[in-house]
């Protein structure tokens, strides 16, 4: 063990940390921004300039408020709890690569902190972990509603943890590794968005639901559960349940962004050029932020445009059509490569887009159908 | 193609999100851009003057009678020609509207025979202590016109003794 090598890794670590928070911070500024733009209006711009010292502000007055804790909670688990969430939502990222590796003065430096050959193994058992801090922050507050939103939180993320999970495999399939470096390495020829578009809807999919956003935010429904699991929360406690659910989206979108997107890679238009990535490596982790910026934006508008779906509805949709559809993308990906593999010949690939769109398309027209004879049978 | 209409619904409704971001916003930046109210805008309440600068209120608290919150409160005294303060036998000597009873209704502005009270055009109240919601005449009145005197005046005796002025048209 080198000594120069630990010291690298708690460099990154707090750098990426620090990113996390830095990040958190600003995305709730840009969300509030994009939520009001959509709605016509301009949103938060009195602290600072274009209000960028909003979440200054913000994180002033969670600081200096209150912390409540109720009389009959318990006690370490309510304390316990935040901390829980939080934790996963920042060592999560810690095998997404940010970029190729640099040589800064001869030395050479990897832009992620871990490159475990089971990265998206890894992603896929810490993301569950943070279920715990979920349902355990609605069990220790001794409130109902906190304890149902716990619980509706707990069967929502299992239940889309499988679609997700499912979704990777198509990914592995293709790049022929679960190391996350080897998987943006195998994007170099073309995006696996464009292999994997049903996958990748999937994958959008799921994560709204496994990050507890809208239109699949009912562990949070305030009509029906005034805040759901963080009821009971005030002042710190609440902002480090906050920060858990909006790093878990940055993370969340930049394990997309490495998956389907192309990682680090630079855009299609633009291989090949002096903006390539192999020719100027520092740009990778631009390149990366730019598609965690967009995707965390097809969050945002997501949320301002869709209601929230009812729990049952969620429910089947996770069971019965995302899990289905997930499965027979897997044949599809698997029966796709052994076909262009017995024949030497990669241009069969594309046969894998091309019949996984139409077994998705078969997907919406069951679902169609499903809907329509329910429509029938209430008029 | 029946089968896709459930994805170009979805498809429609993200399209008209993102449009909208594209408009420009309704927001009206409030401490510094005002909007003009409009004409029967009922804000804080003002009390008139005639051209001479006579109060036209008369203590008469038909407003406190009328007023359906009891924010209004009257107390009269009697006008002289040494000092009076409005046409008739009485003026009021305190007048003072509770801002936090007050519903703005407008059946003050009703109620009063001489036109005294008016909602006008004043729309920020706010104040920081209770008692400081009360306000009193010297709040609610309006300045002395131009070619007016302030009240109390000195007036000739047997000029200002009807309170409700004569009514010159009955339609009116």
């Amino acid at each position: 063990m080198n000594f120069a090598l630990v010291i690298e890794w708690l460099i990154k670590g707090f750098v990426l940390v620090l990113l996390l928070l830095g990040g958190f911070a600003y995305l709730t500024l840009y969300e509030r921004k994009a939520l009001a733009r959509i709605q016509m209006r301009v949103g938060p711009n009195r602290a600072g300039p274009w209000g960028i010292l909003q979440p200054i502000a913000d994180a002033f007055k969670l600081i200096f408020k209150e912390e409540l804790m109720p009389a009959r909670a318990d006690k370490l688990l309510f304390f316990l709890a935040p901390v829980i969430t939080v934790v996963p939502a920042l060592v999560i990222t810690a095998v997404v690569p940010w970029g190729p590796d640099l040589t800064i003065f001869g030395y050479k430096l990897t832009l992620y902190i871990a490159d475990i050959n089971v990265g998206v193994l890894y992603i896929m058992s810490v993301a569950s972990i943070a279920v715990y801090g979920i349902v355990l922050a609605g069990w220790s507050s001794n409130n109902k509603y906190a304890m149902m939103g716990g619980l509706r939180s707990t069967a929502q993320m299992i239940s889309y943890e499988i679609a997700l999970g499912l979704s990777f495999v198509g990914v592995i399939l293709l790049a022929g590794s679960a190391r996350m470096t080897e998987i943006v390495e195998a994007q170099r020829s073309a995006w696996f968005v464009l292999l994997q578009p049903v996958g990748t809807m999937i994958f959008l999919i799921a994560t709204l639901a496994e990050v507890n956003r809208a239109p699949f935010d009912m562990p949070e429904a305030e009509q029906e559960l005034t805040a759901g699991y963080h009821t009971e929360y005030s002042g710190m406690k609440f902002a480090l349940l906050f920060m858990a659910e909006y790093d878990k989206m940055i993370a969340i979108s930049s394990i997309g962004a490495t998956l389907f997107f192309g990682g680090y890679r630079e855009f299609w238009f633009l291989s090949n050029t002096i903006l390539s990535v192999d020719h100027t490596p520092w740009l990778g982790p631009i390149y990366i932020f730019l598609k965690i910026f967009i995707l965390l934006f097809g969050m945002i508008w997501v949320r301002a445009t869709f209601p929230r779906i009812r729990y049952d509805r969620l429910m089947a949709f996770g069971w019965k059509v995302l899990l289905p559809l997930s499965l027979a993308l897997i044949f599809v990906t698997a029966a796709g490569i052994l076909w262009s593999q017995q024949s030497n010949n990669p241009l069969l690939l594309w046969a894998i887009p091309v019949i996984s769109l139409l077994v998705g398309l078969v997907a919406v027209a069951l679902v169609y159908r499903t809907l329509r004879r329910k429509e029938y049978a209430r008029a | 193609m029946r089968v896709l209409e459930p994805l170009i619904e979805l498809a429609r409704g993200l399209w008209t999100t993102l449009r909208m971001m594209f408009e420009k916003p309704v927001t009206v930046q409030y401490p510094e851009q005002k909007k003009p109210v409009k004409v029967r805008f009922r804000g804080r309440h003002v009390l008139h003057r005639y051209e001479n600068g006579l109060e036209k209120c008369i203590g008469c608290s038909l407003c406190a009678a009328a007023c359906p919150s009891d924010a209004i409160f009257v107390e009269s005294s009697e006008n002289t020609d040494e000092k009076r303060f409005s046409p008739g036998e009485r003026y009021a000597r305190t007048y003072e509207i509770n801002m936090l009873r007050c519903i703005f209704c407008g059946f003050c502005e009703d109620a009063c025979p001489t036109e005294a009270i008016t909602l006008g055009d004043q729309y920020e109240l706010s104040f920081t202590d209770r008692r400081q919601s009360i306000y009193p005449k010297e709040m609610l009145i309006e300045p002395v016109p131009p070619g007016g005197q302030p009240t109390p005046q000195k007036t000739v005796p047997g000029m200002f003794t009807r309170s409700v002025p004569e009514m010159k048209d009955p339609r009116d």
